[in-house]
């Protein structure tokens, strides 16, 4: 493999691990703040058939993705008044956020599957994306890998040094600690799944606008899940999220290549189950492994909290 | 300075959960998604009415649209019952539909092996393997569960994608019909392999019944043993279930073995009955509609009959609205979402209570 081809899988790799970050970093801090949201897949539909059918009937890229944003966090919404406002069950809840979800883009993107869309222009930085090997790989993106890029480093900061940080851990730590010294544990958490909902609704408008430019239905694939398990395997750090969603991009895109390759007389379909047998894996790993007991999951989590009159 | 209201809203938890709203609402949940439906329909440029009568009402008034409704019915009641048993004690089995898969293709295998042969044994020798795929599949979870304390939500799903490449691996490779013009379908079973049909020139096949008695027999396994017992405890009062020393890994085994198998038997039915064969894709989703299913029914075995008629009401409206007034096909997937949102909803009045109390001075 030549230094140039090797370039061009990692370029596909952060191709791949973009739509995952995304995802995975909004539902980390769903979940630092105490609410489990199985609904990513949902959000993510949502978010990649809003942002298609914007940018193919305005022609704005820019609206897209900002829609696609808004389409998440308005799926997020409505989880957010049935667990938290109603105090619903949150993995039943979850589960119909997905169903709805998958239903709702289908029925909404039936006249835009097979339309072209013109895909997100990629950053070109005069000189340095020119650079042989380098140049595309670190500065020829779209502005969406720099913004997933930006997040994680964001979200790590806000929740180690920012104030609202602390405050956010603090409800999924300890929901009525925080209620006592007169934090609004509810509106945290709205606040905390409305970002969730818009980071999906990015990851989803990833992969119909950059990623694969194209509506189809179900085209997530179950990312949305592997990102809720991408937290796990994070322990809820975003760093650490960052990486694994690279590592899942890797397994993607070498199985591909391996299936591109003639896949060594194993057939493609074998090939497929790869990204989803390496989560089980890597999720027993770190339920079983001799880090267990610092799996650090907040407290709070999936629980239902209504404040008492 | 801020207004305050005339009237305060007191929301307070019921000392009891209601029984008749615990029983009303699904009712009531299925009314506002209907209304909700018509606005949708109006949005989406279809006359209300008509879109409304063919989706709900039109399939109900012919002999071959209610036996549909069982043919439909009977998958989601069959996995609802078991996914409603590991519900209740709090183990999410959500790979039903993987474990559906796994038992078709056992079952399938059993047929494949055994073309052309004839014999009474052959259905229950693949209902048998049927069971044992969906059970062996979803032991999967249970084993990384119980051992490994991995979380059964997500390796459950996960292995559903691997579950339906595995069929299909299958149906493109090795078990492609030879005389099938290349078409990705394993050959047509033979008729000892084929499930008998109730009525004539009906798809009503035996697999329906069965599923009722299934029901019946999750019910009497809830209600009357202390399995059952035992399984309602764990799910309502965990710390007295520890306190009375109920194992729980043996229970999470139970649960998704059970719901496992049931997937299993109901791929088995699918593949023995409306299909006939193996195919890439067997079954509309039944395994993810049946969590629905599963809710609505109150995870009640018997409620779980009602409510698998209701939802499967929304596969062959969907069809029926889809040829007859163009609807598209995804409006059911919608449809059951929203149906399980309104009854997720309402659970809210029948955990609490809303009084009108009077402001407070001040």
């Amino acid at each position: 493999m030549t230094i140039a081809s090797l370039g061009l899988v990692l370029l596909t790799i952060i191709g791949a691990a973009t739509p995952l970050l995304f995802a995975a970093i909004g539902e980390l801090i769903a979940e630092k703040s105490g609410v489990l949201n199985l609904g990513v897949e949902g959000m993510m539909l949502a978010g990649a058939v809003v942002g298609f059918a914007v940018t193919v009937t305005t022609g704005s890229s820019l609206l897209g993705v900002l829609s696609a944003a808004f389409a998440g966090g308005a799926m997020a919404f409505l989880f957010g008044v049935l667990t938290l406002t109603l105090a619903a069950n949150q993995v039943a809840t979850g589960l119909a956020l997905t169903i709805f979800g998958i239903g709702l883009s289908a029925l909404f993107g039936t006249g835009f599957v097979g339309v072209p869309v013109t895909p997100l222009p990629k950053l070109a930085i005069p000189g340095l994306s020119d650079l042989p090997v380098i140049g595309p790989l670190l500065f020829g993106h779209d502005a969406l890998v720099y913004l997933s890029i930006a997040a994680t480093a964001a979200v790590a900061w806000f929740l180690k040094r920012s104030r609202p940080g602390m405050i956010l851990r603090a409800v999924g730590e300890s929901d009525l600690s925080a209620h006592s010294i007169g934090y609004n544990v509810i509106a945290v958490r709205y606040y905390a799944v409305l970002f969730g909902g818009a980071m999906a609704g990015l990851g989803g408008a990833f992969l119909s606008l950059s990623y694969t430019p194209m509506w189809a239905e179900e085209m997530t694939a179950g990312r949305g899940w592997i990102a809720v398990a991408l937290v796990v395997f994070a322990s809820w750090r975003p760093w650490r999220a960052l990486l694994g969603a690279y590592l899942f991009g890797g397994v993607t895109i070498l199985q591909l290549y391996a299936q591109g390759a003639g896949g060594f007389g194993i057939p493609a379909q074998v090939m497929s189950m790869l990204p989803y047998l390496a989560t089980v894996l890597v999720l027993t790993i770190i339920s079983a492994g001799p880090w267990k007991g610092r799996l650090d999951a907040p407290a709070c989590l999936g629980k239902p909290f209504r404040p008492s009159n | 300075m801020r207004l305050r209201p005339a009237i305060n809203l007191r929301i307070e938890a019921r000392r009891e959960t209601s029984r008749v709203l615990l029983y009303v609402t699904p009712v009531a949940a299925v009314i506002l998604t209907v209304l909700t439906g018509l606005v949708l329909f109006v949005f989406m440029g279809y006359a209300p009415g008509p879109a409304l009568y063919h989706f709900f009402v039109s399939p109900l008034l012919t002999l071959y649209g209610l036996s549909e409704l069982l043919v439909k019915a009977a998958p989601l009641i069959m996995i609802g019952v078991g996914l409603a048993i590991g519900f209740r004690a709090n183990v999410w089995n959500i790979g039903a539909e993987g474990q559906l898969t796994c038992g078709a293709i056992a079952a399938g295998g059993v047929a494949l092996a055994l073309w052309g042969d004839a014999g009474f044994w052959i259905l229950p020798l693949m209902g048998a393997a049927g069971i044992a795929g969906g059970a062996l599949y979803a032991a999967i979870p249970a084993f990384l569960k119980t051992r490994f304390d991995v979380n059964e939500i997500l390796t459950s799903l996960m292995l559903t994608y691997v579950a339906t490449l595995l069929l299909s691996t299958l149906v493109y490779g090795p078990w492609k019909d030879p005389t099938g013009f290349n078409f990705p379908q394993s050959r047509m079973f033979t008729d000892a392999a084929i499930l008998p049909i109730l009525v004539d020139g009906t798809r009503l096949h035996v697999g329906t019944m069965v599923a009722l008695l299934i029901a019946v027999a999750g019910w009497v396994l809830l209600t009357f043993t202390i399995i059952g017992f035992q399984i309602r405890v764990v799910g309502q009062a965990p710390a007295a279930a520890r306190f009375a020393g109920f194992s729980r890994p043996r229970l999470i085994w139970l649960c998704l073995l059970t719901s496992g198998g049931l997937a299993g038997l109901a791929g088995t039915f699918e593949i023995a009955g409306p299909i006939g064969q193996l195919v890439p894709a067997i079954s509309p989703g039944y395994g993810f509609t049946a969590i629905i299913v599963a809710f609505l029914g109150r995870l009640h075995p018997l409620g779980i009959i009602l409510s698998g008629l209701v939802v499967a009401l929304s596969y062959i409206g969907g069809e029926n609205a889809q040829v007859e007034v163009g609807l598209p096909q995804a409006v059911t997937g919608a449809f059951q979402g929203l149906l399980l949102f309104f009854l997720l909803a309402s659970d809210f009045v029948v955990r609490y209570r809303v009084r009108l109390a009077p402001a407070v001075a001040g």
